[in-house]
């Protein structure tokens, strides 16, 4: 069984939802768009205090190169433009919209029925991401025409789809997988035919024997997509790992994939530029898993970009009791939510509950120097010694040890015996750091 | 709970801890403890209680009253430091010389560095080559291993396999008795068999990685084999010598020592070869006849330096 | 009587050599030095706290060295006696600068502002900041882990576990700016000492409107303009629904204090008004009771 190749982990799986049917979520009454997501610069609004929207309509506009639109996820009259709190507690730019019956753009088919051939060029499908608004919804929320437009001179060889969902607990992914297998595959050759390549894989981790199956039985009918069922192991998702774990690339550090000749996509992302590109649907939904130890029934849902966190969580079945801790995404690299007042984004894959027992740190020890956090760091850096250095703000120094390679997996974290925060640390190094960079950057640009 | 808590990513921990790291190696060395009480009897027994109890009890009492910190002794690291040197040690040793190891593994080895996980230098081997120095004659008379002994101090002795390979070769004793441990030694090294037990047990547990006792072995076997090829009547044969002294139990748990051996695979291939270099130097040419416990400590003493230049695979990094 | 002889002379000759070496690389590689430097090195306090915004103090006595005159050159931790030492070191007019002092701009104790998440990650302000917002409803507010604390070199800013703000001590504070870059949430602000270290600044950094930031933290500005309104001297500001009193304005005629319905702006060691509370005895950065 193939993986990759540096460390990893296998932290209990807990996946409660799986094989849950996806259920779609009653319309809320308010939705928030925010036109910021993760990263990249908030969109331009193009609506008004009052308009009438549909929805699928445009109503923010993608503002600068690594930015995406946003579009109108109900039909209703815009309430307000103005701030809400996102997940971290700052204010972001977003769009009220009163949700008023559920009224489509008339361009975007909402047939279950599946269009397999498209006779788009490639610049027309590209345009058609751009404008759906497109982005990765393995979390980092990238747009997705970007990442699929290489730099002049790169050439993309092989396109790898990434299904590995290696969190804990998340679901999404793996039932997306079984329920919309055939459009995953559409949408593949349609990005095959934007890269100009040959050949996809489909990493799988092998704890979905059935979502393999079900893949390997559609893509036999289409040539060149491979399904590449994958060992267990955290963080195969990440994209460097990923890569290596389907086809034996190493990605260089500082790289993107396209170097080794890969492009990474998402299976959400893939269904997403699916119904973009055959069914004119902007990104306006997306599956997300609810889930937790406690939880009250762990599924997975469709839900509108803009529900507010809680009406999700009502319909289904409420926050359990004594939950200490709420978690926006996976256990692993996921945000924990200060309360479910926060709109869903384009990248929110669940929401978790962890019990109180869970979701406190039990207290730091010393360094027992055991090299735990050595052998499972997936990019072969020494947290331990990236700790030490932030902690006494050695930057010089951790950017020698390629601090910049960190990939926030929380391997290290997650491993040490003394529950020391590794992560924590690194990541202020990473900041400091990627701050001193971006400096000396500028410094020489304008000199 | 009212209030939610928030945290940085990760929020969930593998539940490994310390003091599992610890126990697991404290049975790791079970085999090795049961040999030594079949073999030496209430002498063996004496020897470890007395070194356990004090280690843990000047480990305490250190924290307590001389650093004024929170006793870390529940995390069993005093525990086994104390088994280490008890299994280090020939089983009719007095015990007041035994208090005293303790109290210099513990006291000057372990704590005034800074406690468990800043000593640059294994305690109980610290404490070992203490003892070693400073009753040269107490630490090099070994008594003749009696199944089931009650005799403690006035055991008959005599000297080891590896004292005879310096003088003449002809007395070593036959393989098979070197391996299941009937011959004269410390309590803990006698038996190759109960020592390659507990290496199973913590390569199981994934404690450690095959990196350094792999690597010491294989270099000691290696180099004593060179010599003996090139004068057999002048030098023992190499798997006579993977069999004696120290040599396995140094090298399955002294040299794997987590604060004092090196941070990545790579630097424990150079720190293993390192070890069985020194240790058969030392062995075919020094003045004592037993090697591992120095040449550990020499190469703790490399460990900072092998960290500082040894790095381990970074991701995408081309293969020269 | 030979071998004597043979040594001494050897030892001679090598000794010769090497002095004759020794000459020419030190002509070879002499670095011109002013010696001033040293002097005026051993005039500084020697605290190399990087206050003066030189790497250490060798570094300023160089810049003082190189400089024509001694304008925006200041030794913080020394103060005034010392700036005027270095200027007759140099013999050059000594430009003595007003003496500042930090002061946390926040407001918001643990009554004031409630807690309504509880942070479990590393006691570190930075990494706290990078994580969300805060504990409190306020995101621009203190975060109470100390970064501050542990960047003073002189033990003059400490958080108080009670109220968990920061709390500058004004005889220790040498004002060298190191909790100012240490804050991630930028609180902390070097001010004029002020005449009898009388002071007034407004206590917050809320940019948020009156509203959301009222409901955050009772002692938050609520850009209401009260004070913009009352100050005789042009000295209050708003500007991002934040008020802010220009220390080189600021006649500390106390009318603002009076105005302020939120009790965000704070006076430092005036003595107590005829019927109103009493100001603080302690130099503490804390919103004054009304």
């Amino acid at each position: 069984m193939k993986t990759f190749r540096i460390g990893g982990i296998h932290p209990k799986e807990n996946k409660f939802s799986a094989g849950k049917k996806i259920q779609q979520t009653e319309l809320p009454k308010q939705v928030v768009i925010p036109l910021a997501h993760y990263i990249g610069a908030p969109g331009e609004p193009v609506v008004k205090k009052g308009d009438l929207v549909k929805a699928g309509q445009l109503i923010g506009k993608a503002n600068g190169f690594i930015s995406a639109n946003i579009h109108s996820s109900v039909s209703g009259k815009v309430n307000k433009i103005d701030v809400q709190l996102d997940a971290s507690g700052y204010k972001r730019p977003a769009v009220f919209i009163d949700v008023d019956g559920d009224e489509w753009l008339e361009t975007i088919d909402r047939s279950g029925e599946i269009v397999r051939e498209c006779h788009l060029s490639k610049e027309e499908i590209l345009r058609k991401i751009q404008d759906a608004g497109i982005v990765g919804l393995g979390g980092a929320t990238f747009p997705a025409h970007v990442k699929l437009s290489p730099p002049p001179g790169k050439k993309a060889e092989v396109l790898v789809i990434n299904g590995v969902e290696c969190e804990p607990y998340l679901t999404c992914d793996h039932q997306l997988m079984l329920e919309k297998g055939e459009e995953i595959v559409v949408g593949i050759t349609i990005i095959m035919k934007v890269l100009d390549v040959k050949r996809a894989v489909i990493g799988i981790e092998n704890n979905k024997p059935d979502a393999i199956e079900n893949l390997r039985k559609i893509a036999s009918q289409y040539n060149g997509i491979e399904v590449v069922p994958l060992k267990v192991q955290y963080p195969q998702g990440g994209e460097k790992q990923l890569i290596d774990a389907t086809i034996g690339r190493q990605v260089p550090s500082g790289a993107l994939p396209i170097e080794v000749g890969a492009v990474v996509q998402n299976v959400g992302t893939t269904f997403a530029i699916y119904e973009a590109v055959q069914k004119n649907k902007p990104l306006i939904e997306r599956v997300m898993t609810v889930t937790g130890k406690s939880a009250v029934s762990p599924s997975n849902y469709l839900v509108r970009i803009g529900t507010l966190l809680t009406e999700v969580v009502n319909q289904a079945g409420g926050v359990p009791d004594g939950t200490g801790k709420i978690i926006g995404g996976g256990p692993m690299m996921g945000r924990s939510l200060m309360n479910l007042n926060v709109p869903m984004a384009k990248g929110s894959a669940g929401i978790l509950f962890m019990p109180d027992e869970e979701s406190i740190r039990k207290p730091m020890k010393n360094c027992i120097r055991c090299t735990k956090c050595v052998t499972v760091c997936p990019m072969g850096l020494e947290p331990f010694l990236l700790m030490n250095q932030s902690e006494r703000n050695m930057w010089t120094e951790m950017e020698k040890e390629r601090v910049m390679d960190c990939i926030e997996c929380g391997s290290c974290s997650y491993t040490c015996p003394s529950n020391r925060p590794l992560l924590d640390y690194i990541r202020f190094g990473k900041t400091s750091v990627g701050a001193i960079i971006r400096n000396r950057a500028v410094k020489s640009v304008t000199k | 709970m009212d209030k939610l808590i928030i945290s940085p990513a990760p929020h969930i921990h593998g539940g490994d801890t310390v003091s599992k790291n610890m126990l697991a190696v404290i049975v790791a060395l079970i085999p090795a403890l049961l040999v030594g009480f079949y073999f030496f009897g209430l002498g063996a027994l004496i020897i470890t209680v007395t070194a356990v109890v004090s280690c843990v009890l000047f480990e305490y009492l250190i924290q307590r009253f001389v650093l004024k910190t929170e006793p870390t002794v529940s995390d069993g690291s005093a525990a086994l430091t104390g088994l280490l040197l008890a299994l280090n040690l020939p089983s009719n040793f007095p015990v007041w010389m035994v208090i005293v190891g303790s109290l210099v593994a513990i006291g000057i080895a372990k704590m005034s560095f800074g406690g468990l996980g800043n000593n640059p230098f294994n305690p109980a081997l610290v404490g070992r080559v203490f003892l070693l120095i400073s009753f040269p004659v107490e630490m090099t008379s070994w008594p003749v291993p009696v199944p089931f002994s009650t005799k403690y101090l006035d055991a008959v002795t005599a000297a080891t396999p590896l004292a005879s390979m310096k003088g003449h070769l002809g007395t070593i004793p036959d393989t098979l008795h070197l391996f299941l441990g009937n011959t004269g030694g410390s309590m803990g090294e006698v038996s190759a068999l109960a020592i390659l037990i507990g290496l199973a047990y913590l390569l199981y547990k994934k404690i450690i990685s095959w990196h350094i006792p792999v690597s010491i072995l294989a270099t000691v076997f290696v180099f004593t084999g060179i010599l003996h090829f090139a004068n057999p009547t002048l030098f023992a044969s190499p798997v006579a010598h993977l069999f004696t002294g120290g040599l396995m139990l140094g090298a399955v748990f002294m040299a794997t020592d987590y604060v004092t051996s090196p941070m990545n695979t790579r630097g424990m291939l150079v720190y293993g070869v390192g070890i069985g270099i020194i240790t058969v130097l030392i062995r075919a040419f020094g003045a004592y006849p037993e090697g591992v416990s120095f040449a550990i400590l020499i190469m703790n003493a490399f460990t900072p330096l092998i960290n500082t230049y040894i790095k381990p695979k970074r991701f995408g990094e081309k293969r020269k | 009587m030979n071998l004597i002889l043979i040594s001494l002379i050897t030892l001679g000759l090598v000794g010769a050599i090497s002095a004759v070496i020794l000459f020419f690389t030190a002509k070879k590689f002499h670095v011109f030095e002013d010696s001033r430097i040293d002097v005026v090195e051993e005039a500084l306090p020697s605290a190399n706290c990087g206050g003066c915004g030189f790497p250490g103090c060798r570094a300023f006595a160089e810049a003082c060295v190189k400089a024509e005159s001694m304008e925006g050159l200041n030794c913080p931790v020394g103060g005034a006696p010392v700036m005027e030492n270095v200027a007759n070191i140099l013999g050059r007019v000594p430009v003595i600068a007003e003496p500042t002092v930090a002061v946390v701009r926040c407001g918001g104790t643990c009554e004031h502002r409630p807690r309504m998440n509880e942070y479990d990650g590393v006691k570190h302000c930075f990494i706290a900041h990078n994580l969300y917002s805060g504990e409190t409803g306020c995101s621009f507010g203190c975060l109470g882990l100390g970064d501050c604390e542990v960047s003073c070199e002189f033990d003059a800013i400490k958080v108080n576990p009670e109220t968990k703000l920061p709390e500058v001590d004004e005889e220790k504070c040498t004002s060298c700016g190191a909790c100012v870059k240490a804050c991630p949430k930028l609180l902390i602000e070097l001010r004029k000492k002020g005449p009898k270290s009388r002071r007034i600044y407004v206590s917050c950094r809320n940019e948020d409107r009156g509203p959301i930031a009222k409901k955050s933290c009772d002692v938050s500005c609520i850009a209401c303009g009260k004070c913009e309104k009352v100050c005789p001297h042009e000295a209050i500001t708003i500007t991002n629904n934040l008020a802010f009193i220009h220390d080189d304005k600021c006649k500390l005629c106390r009318k603002c204090v009076e105005v302020c319905p939120t009790n965000a702006i704070v006076e430092l060691n005036f003595p107590p008004r005829k019927p109103k509370v009493e100001a603080p005895s302690t130099p503490v950065a804390e919103p004054v009771e009304a």
